[in-house]
């Protein structure tokens, strides 16, 4: 757990508006409750910054994140690097669909079909389309280098008077 | 930017927004996860009757599936907030007249604004003679025993006086409670299912399991993942009348072919099991309604189950229903598990729609029986949309109720009692005290989850859970 913590901000995974506004650091800082071994989730000596390939990550409301990736990253390994606000409740382990994200046809046939195991949980996903994945089981390579993964926005939010929430 | 247009919560130097959080599932936690992201001056304060957090995380997740307990995780990083804070042992509302319990109305005086996310604690009942003999249960509570939910440990059940159960629904608990009648003790053995569970089910007879729905295969509510994890049971055999679900499947091509979920999962079934004899089977029977519990004529229990046969009526698979044909079907057996679903309890001071048992909402907020939203009262998980899906459709289903609260706030729409200054649970102090109320902290929580890990690795198992209350209190004496 220390040493994920070496390699992550000490921000928790906050919104883009607050992301530039961030000055009050002491509501941020974390500390430690847990007592229980904990999951590795990222790469061991990867730092933020690392790595030949290029990864485009667009979020709910439309904010677009580039960020470098090394061989192997999966996109939970690069929202734990980065502090991307991608959810992963079973921290890889396909027993959960929160990490659904959704690549360009040119991209989506890059990569190898999904296992039995991963399609049990896509068709659980919320909006899944026909280049959905999880995100915990996109590994990159070169075949996947400048990649882009859209977040699917989960929620509907049109109030009564039809009036929507803006996103920030 | 943003976050200095919330008027009233808007700066630190001004009150924070203070949010109550009945019920410490993955409803309430996911909720305060993205309001705190969302909202910089907020207080979060959750409140579990129980001691310990994670609602059916804890207490309905089948003990050998602990990858979806991993969840806890996430709610762990969510406790570590400042803004956040965890009182468990503290019951809200309740119904009896208990007086270790502090009332709706006397939290809106400390708060802005509360979110109901307690979940489904009742189970439907089929409302058939006899239902209430020995031996006919609810899955519910048989998943409550071999999980430890206080109170249910000693829950007694006919384990070794039959080979046959009965499980009513086809949803996933209902596969859930199949795999674990019928899982070998030693994979058992090494989850976190409790010891006392765990020597009651070694002594089990049960051999063969049913699984039964009203309707068909295409309605059948359990997901893939679960279905072929049943499927791949080893040496346990899969029986079913093959043919008859393989026409049904084979006359809803064009229906499955617009469907991918349902399409894949009527692939599963149809290609059924590798085992094909075994000491151990289950099966799915469907186009069964129970109509009777058979007994003895004393009722001293279950003896068998009498069905009336259905047939299916309706324009397509979504739209059908079960429509009895007369003809009956008697099934022996020494124990039923009713496996049709959840229901939630109405709380003092919460608007409820009896009817689907539910709070009436919209997007989360909570609606009076006119209709009208009512400022500062939000409801998320179970509770809200009833209770039904998986983590997922319960993090979207938060996060939606959150989207709906941080809309409120920009909009400076009416909160509890706006004028007056929330304190929060500092101001429930005095409260607590004189009714003997010891709330329990996210830090006295992993001292107990400390202990149960250390009880867990004396046994080989991830943990020992405490079943007790006051074995959970008396970690942190």
């Amino acid at each position: 757990m220390s040493l994920l913590r070496l390699f992550t901000s000490k921000a928790p995974a906050v919104s883009s508006a607050i992301r530039s506004n961030i000055t009050q650091q002491k509501n941020l800082v974390r500390r430690s409750f847990s007592t229980a071994p904990a999951l590795w989730h990222g790469k061991e000596g990867v730092s933020k910054g690392d790595g030949p390939y290029t990864v485009n990550f667009v979020m709910p409301d439309g904010e677009e994140i580039s960020v470098k990736a090394v061989e192997g990253d999966t996109m939970l390994d690069l929202a734990q690097r980065y502090d991307i606000d991608l959810e992963c409740a079973c921290e890889g382990s396909l027993a959960c669909s929160t990490c659904h994200v959704i690549l360009e046809p040119e991209y989506y046939d890059k990569m190898e079909e999904p296992s039995d195991e991963e399609n049990d949980m896509l068709d659980l996903a919320f909006g899944l389309t026909e280049t959905s994945r999880l995100g915990c089981q996109i590994e990159m390579n070169d075949d996947l280098d400048g990649l882009t993964v859209r977040l699917p926005s989960a929620t509907r939010n049109m109030r009564v008077d039809g009036s929507k929430p803006v996103h920030h | 930017m943003l976050r200095q247009s919330i008027r009233t919560y808007s700066s630190a130097s001004s009150r924070p927004f203070r949010l109550a959080v009945v019920g410490s599932g993955p409803a309430g936690f996911y909720t305060s996860h993205r309001l705190l992201k969302e909202v910089t001056n907020v207080k979060i304060d959750v409140y579990d009757s129980l001691p310990v957090p994670h609602g059916l995380v804890r207490f309905g997740v089948a003990p050998d599936h602990p990858e979806v307990k991993n969840v806890m995780t996430t709610f762990d990083k969510v406790a570590e907030d400042d803004r956040f804070r965890f009182l468990g042992n503290v019951t809200v509302g309740s119904s009896s007249l208990s007086s270790k319990s502090i009332s709706v109305q006397e939290l809106k005086k400390h708060y802005d604004a509360i979110l109901f996310s307690y979940g489904a604690s009742e189970d439907r009942h089929l409302g058939v003679p006899n239902e209430d003999v020995y031996g006919v249960e609810s899955a519910r509570a048989f998943v409550a025993w071999y999980n430890g939910l206080p109170q249910f440990e000693n829950l007694k059940l006919p384990l070794d006086q039959t080979d046959t159960a009965v499980v009513i629904g086809q949803g996933n608990v209902a596969l859930d409670v199949a795999r674990v009648l019928l899982s070998p003790i030693d994979t058992l053995r090494k989850t976190d299912i409790t010891e006392y569970a765990l020597e009651a089910l070694s002594k089990s007879k049960i051999r063969h399991v049913h699984v039964v729905g009203r309707r068909g295969p295409l309605q059948a509510a359990f997901t893939s993942k679960e279905l072929r994890e049943q499927m791949n049971l080893p040496n346990v055999a899969y029986e079913a009348d093959k043919d008859w679900i393989k026409s049904e499947i084979d006359a809803a091509q064009s229906f499955l072919s617009k469907r991918r979920p349902l399409k894949r999962m009527m692939g599963i079934l149809e290609k059924g099991s590798a085992t094909t004899s075994a000491d151990r089977s289950w099966s799915l029977e469907f186009l069964r309604s129970p109509v009777e519990i058979l007994t003895d004529t004393n009722r001293s229990q279950v003896q068998g189950i009498r069905y009336e046969l259905n047939r299916l009526e309706g324009p397509s698979p979504l739209e059908t229903k079960a429509v009895g044909t007369g003809k009956f079907e008697d099934r022996e057996c020494g124990l039923v598990l009713r496996s049709i679903g959840y229901k939630s309890l109405p709380m003092d001071g919460v608007p409820f729609d009896t009817r689907q048992g539910r709070v009436p909402n919209n997007y989360g907020k909570i609606l009076d029986s006119e209709g009208q939203e009512v400022p500062g009262m939000y409801t998320a998980g179970w509770l809200k949309r009833g209770p039904t899906g998986v983590i997922v459709s319960t993090m979207t289903d938060a996060y939606e109720t959150a989207d709906t609260i941080v809309q409120d706030i920009k909009e400076s729409r009416p909160m509890l009692n706006d004028n007056v200054y929330k304190d929060g649970a500092d101001g429930l102090e005095q409260v607590f005290k004189s009714r003997g109320i010891r709330p329990v902290s996210y830090a006295d929580w992993k001292r107990i989850e400390a202990a149960e890990f250390a009880a867990g690795e004396k046994l080989g198992k991830p943990r020992e859970k405490f079943a007790k209350v006051e074995d959970m209190m008396a970690v942190l004496q």
